[in-house]
């Protein structure tokens, strides 16, 4: 036992109670990211604990992961260091909802589903339907920055996170942001918190707007012959008077793994018949409101199509949406258990230049012998799939070869690149966060006031911060 | 829209709060504005060119303002016209070790663009073009100079517009919005300036330029460009930004809804708000803000109503339809006396235009008002206008209210004249009164006016030092030498207090 374990196994348990300590191996295997496993994992009751445990990593220099359901810890390079797992799935109140409001505030181990269950008692919810969405968790969600096929109509977290409470390297609770929908009172420090993979700090709870469910929803799917005309589909439902609530560009092998068994396991019943087909690109869409909108969208829709010359078209209803859009949201997971070697790049680009980076990456995965799937969204995140059978050395090489082409290429057309997921012993060849960048001195800088010392999740994020 | 108060009459607020504070990590208090010297000047004129600085004292005079009650006395204010410019300008400001503030319009509302403690104020007026309107990808990339309303009249014929619309948009810069987070009354559905940037240029303090953001979505890294924009000109100069465009939406609908009590009105927002309905805009005007406004612009406001609600509602024509008809039921419901439909782009502008310029007008009938912002949940309406009209009985003061209601932003208007010293006191008193009020609704000392040097002393009703000390730490990792624009957002520890009263140093290029 090391001189940090016989600590922690000595000091957690009069923080947290004996209980809610973990020790076992076996136990903290479930802890594990990217190959290291804390030296222990405790489960606090309380922010208070929360904040106790920080300042005792902080007294004794402890690296600090907090988690949630542990769904994205894939996210992010290999922790530097890794002593104390923070599992905060008791931290799972429902603090304050109001609504008539639509605010709502909430500890961050909270069920994202179940929370967004309970809005649904009133008529309302949260736009974060996200990747493992039936298990993840408010501050996982947050944390990991991950997105939902919503951010078409109602943006990212961002936009609607309004507030937040966290737990800072010293181990003191801070906030910013309120719990109204208008302020500008002080530094927006909770937008600074989304995405960041806990490593500026912990965070406790959340204040969300929330938003009225719409009436009704359907879906529209429409498969073309070509990568362009499903491109073409989304420019011109853009320049339309629609405003859908989702919009994206399906690949043809999307249509395989939707139909896969995995799929039907991870996303909900069965993929309707003669949605996707495995020949061809597709594009998607949701909408919602009362009968008479949804036909307004579905007569645009067919117009637009049948221009395009559609292969075929479909309209979900409320029986066959519900599949399709959790295969949808569930896009991650699915093309995770396709393959031991999935590697997912995600790629945003300027709509305009969606086409050219999907032929790049079409282009890039064939040259190099690699099975691929990507489903774009219509604000142009691209999420590229690959799909190589087995974890050979081979493989591996023929990934980083693809993927660093695929990067080259998409800096040249001013895109985000960074890989969100990939086989954990193959991140040291990969640029999990893409290409050096040039505002890396701000982001450090960020992070040295937040973290001087290096406590929280220290290596995971951009630059090895 | 001039509604400031005599040069004199600046308020002394430091100290106004109890708390343990330390001069420690105020860097801001160890660079007292020097005497503007004559070298500096010189330096900015070769930078510049002469007529880009202006010194003297008459032609400072308007730079003392801007549109909330508070002076402040700049040394010089220079116009820079490129970021190299602007880098020049840093750098002058290190080595002088002079105080920087940007400055855009000067229509902010909270003193964010005035020189605290003196020295250079930049401003951005001669960075005003427009760079790039990209059409498919629905942005464009803009000078910080640009006047918002002129983004949108540049981008209306490509059925394109700039959401956030603040009332001052006529005047109002882009760089300032991006500033001050500016809102307005269209931010209701499409979010406030924080929703529309993608991405940032700017110069820090330290002289670095540097390019946070992207111009597609989702930069990797931490949110610099939500932290920055907000940041009230204390983090960095902003010299180019790429914002979001909206498409013009097919159909706009306008509704006035009119009402004999508050209580109706203020009752009918919470209840469109319950409802899950979410209109483009839903002000809110009092009676007595109504007929200063019908007076002025003869929108055909009724003169004999408690207050009117003024709601846009757009989407496609089913959608706009149909929500407007949801709307109008329920403010029949909640014993609206008549509801309005515009009939067409003549009406739409007319009422809109009672509305943006209800500031313009109330300043026919009052020397000078203070205009105040908070905000509260929606659910609080009807408490916080009883609330409002309470105090202004206690000072004695006319509170006008007109107001972003479906947001829960209030905007009360007090009437007073600030070459009453009493008065003065007495009205900020009475605003005080109402932020503490909607603070204890759970509501913000600020919704979109910001904090500035205005309500720096009120941030620790709402933040505790911990809160504070972060924001601080951000700030001062930015803005190390605590040049740019100090002394404002974050109160200044106690202790420092001395060193704060002390009377700004005279110029010393430009004797008064």
């Amino acid at each position: 036992m090391s001189l940090a374990s016989r600590t922690l196994a000595a000091r957690l348990p009069d923080i947290v109670g004996a209980a809610h300590v973990i020790n076992e191996p076996a136990q903290l295997a479930f802890y594990e990211i990217d190959g290291k496993t804390p030296g222990a994992a405790v489960r606090p009751g309380s922010r208070e604990e929360v904040a106790d445990v920080v300042k005792f990593a902080a007294a004794e220099n402890l690296a600090v992961i907090p988690s949630g359901a542990r769904t994205k810890l894939g996210i992010g390079l290999p922790p530097a260091r890794y002593d104390i797992a923070l599992d905060m799935t008791r931290l799972d109140r429902m603090i304050a909802y109001d609504p008539a409001d639509l605010t709502l505030s909430i500890e961050a181990g909270h069920s994202l589903s179940k929370a967004i269950g309970l809005l649904g008692d009133h008529r309302q919810f949260l736009p974060l339907f996200v990747p493992y969405f039936n298990r993840a968790t408010i501050g996982g969600t947050i944390a990991s920055g991950v997105d939902s096929p919503l951010r078409q109509y109602y943006g990212t977290a961002r936009d609607y996170v309004l507030g937040m409470e966290f737990v800072t390297a010293d181990g003191a609770l801070a906030k910013s942001g309120g719990r109204v929908v208008k302020n500008v009172s002080g530094y927006d420090l909770h937008k600074l918190m989304i995405g960041s993979l806990g490593t500026l700090g912990v965070i406790v709870s959340v204040n969300f707007k929330t938003f009225p469910a719409p009436v009704a929803t359907r879906g529209f799917v429409a498969t073309f012959e070509s990568m362009e005309k499903a491109v073409e589909m989304r420019h011109r439902a853009a320049k339309s008077a629609l405003t859908p609530l989702t919009m994206e560009i399906l690949s043809p092998r999307v249509a395989d793994l939707f139909s896969s068994e995995a799929a039907s396991r991870i996303g909900s019943g069965a993929m309707p018949a003669d949605v996707l087909s495995p020949k061809h690109w597709a594009f998607s869409s949701g909408y919602g409101g009362t009968e008479k909108v949804l036909a307004r969208y579905e007569s645009d829709f067919q117009k637009l199509a049948a221009e395009l010359g559609a292969v075929h078209s479909a309209v979900l209803n409320s029986n066959t949406r519900p599949p399709a859009f959790s295969r949808k949201r569930e896009f991650f997971p699915i093309a995770i258990s396709s393959s031991p070697a999935t590697t997912i790049m995600k790629i945003s680009v300027l709509p305009s230049r969606m086409k050219e980076l999907l032929s790049v990456a079409e282009r890039t995965a064939e040259t190099n012998s690699l099975p691929w799937a990507a489903l774009a969204r219509g604000v142009g995140v691209v999420y590229l799939a690959l799909l190589p059978p087995d974890t050979s050395d081979d493989t591996r090489r023929r990934v980083a070869d693809a993927t660093g082409q695929i990067l080259a290429a998409g800096t040249k057309l001013e895109a985000n690149c960074s890989i969100p997921w990939a086989p954990s012993a193959w991140k040291p060849g990969l640029k999990i966060w893409g290409p050096e960048r040039a505002d890396f001195a701000q982001l450090e800088k960020v992070k040295k006031v937040f973290d001087p010392r290096g406590i929280f999740a220290p290596g995971r994020f951009v630059g090895g911060l | 829209m001039r509604r400031a108060s005599p040069a004199g009459a600046r308020r002394k607020i430091d100290g106004a709060r109890p708390g343990d504070y330390s001069c420690r990590e105020e860097a801001t208090t160890t660079h007292p504005a020097t005497s503007m010297d004559t070298r500096l000047l010189n330096d900015l004129k070769k930078l510049l060119g002469a007529d880009m600085v202006l010194h003297q004292p008459e032609e400072l005079l308007l730079y003392e303002y801007d549109g909330s009650v508070e002076t402040a006395r700049p040394n010089c204010v220079v116009f820079p016209r490129n970021k190299e410019h602007v880098q020049g300008i840093v750098a002058l400001a290190n080595r002088y070790q002079v105080p920087l503030v940007g400055r855009g319009a000067g229509t902010g509302l909270s003193g964010g663009a005035l020189a605290r403690r003196g020295g250079i104020i930049v401003s951005f007026m001669r960075m005003n073009r427009i760079l790039e309107v990209d059409v498919e990808n629905q942005r464009a990339i803009v000078q910080p100079g640009v006047v918002n309303a002129e983004l949108t009249a540049a981008t209306a014929p490509l059925g394109l517009y700039y959401a956030p619309d603040p009332s001052s948009q006529k005047a109002c810069t882009i760089g300032g919005n991006v500033s001050e987070n500016s809102g307005g009354p269209h931010t209701l559905v499409y979010g406030v300036t924080t929703n529309h940037v993608l991405s940032l240029e700017a110069v820090l303090p330290t002289g670095e330029l540097i390019r946070i953001g992207s111009q597609a979505v989702d930069s990797v890294g931490y949110d610099l460009p939500g932290l920055f924009v907000g940041s009230e000109g204390t983090l960095a100069l902003v010299t180019e930004v790429t914002v979001r465009l909206m498409r013009i939406p097919e159909m706009v609908k306008t509704l006035l809804a009119i009402f004999n009590t508050l209580d109706d009105t203020t009752e009918t927002v919470a209840a469109i708000t319950a409802g899950g309905i979410t209109p483009a805009a839903c002000e809110m005007l009092d009676g007595w803000t109504l007929r200063a406004v019908e007076a002025y612009v003869h929108a055909g406001f009724p003169l004999d109503s408690a207050a009117v609600l003024l709601i846009d509602i757009d989407g496609t024509r089913e959608e706009a339809e149909l929500q407007a008809e949801e709307v109008a039921e329920v403010c029949r419901k909640h014993n609206a006396r008549e509801v309005r439909v515009a009939r067409d782009t003549r009406e739409r502008d007319l009422l809109w235009k009672g509305r943006k310029n209800a500031f313009g007008a109330v300043g026919r009938f009052s020397t000078t008002y203070y205009v105040q912002d908070g905000v509260i949940p929606r659910t609080k309406l009807p408490q916080t206008l009883r609330r409002i009209t309470e105090i202004s009985e206690k000072y004695g003061f006319q509170i006008g209210n007109i107001f972003h209601a479906g947001d829960g932003n209030l905007h009360p208007l007090i009437l007073f004249d600030a070459r009453d010293e009493k008065q003065l006191r007495g009205a900020v008193a009475a605003a005080d009164e109402i932020i503490e009020f909607c603070v204890q609704m759970g509501g913000a000392i600020t919704g979109e006016h910001g904090v500035g040097m205005e309500k720096d002393r009120l941030m620790p009703l709402i933040f505790n030092e911990t809160d504070l000390d972060l924001m601080r730490h951000v700030r001062d990792a930015f803005n190390p030498t605590g040049l740019l624009n100090p002394e404002k957002v974050l109160p200044i520890k106690k202790g420092c207090g001395e060193i704060y009263s002390r009377p700004l140093p005279a110029a010393g290029a430009s004797p008064p």
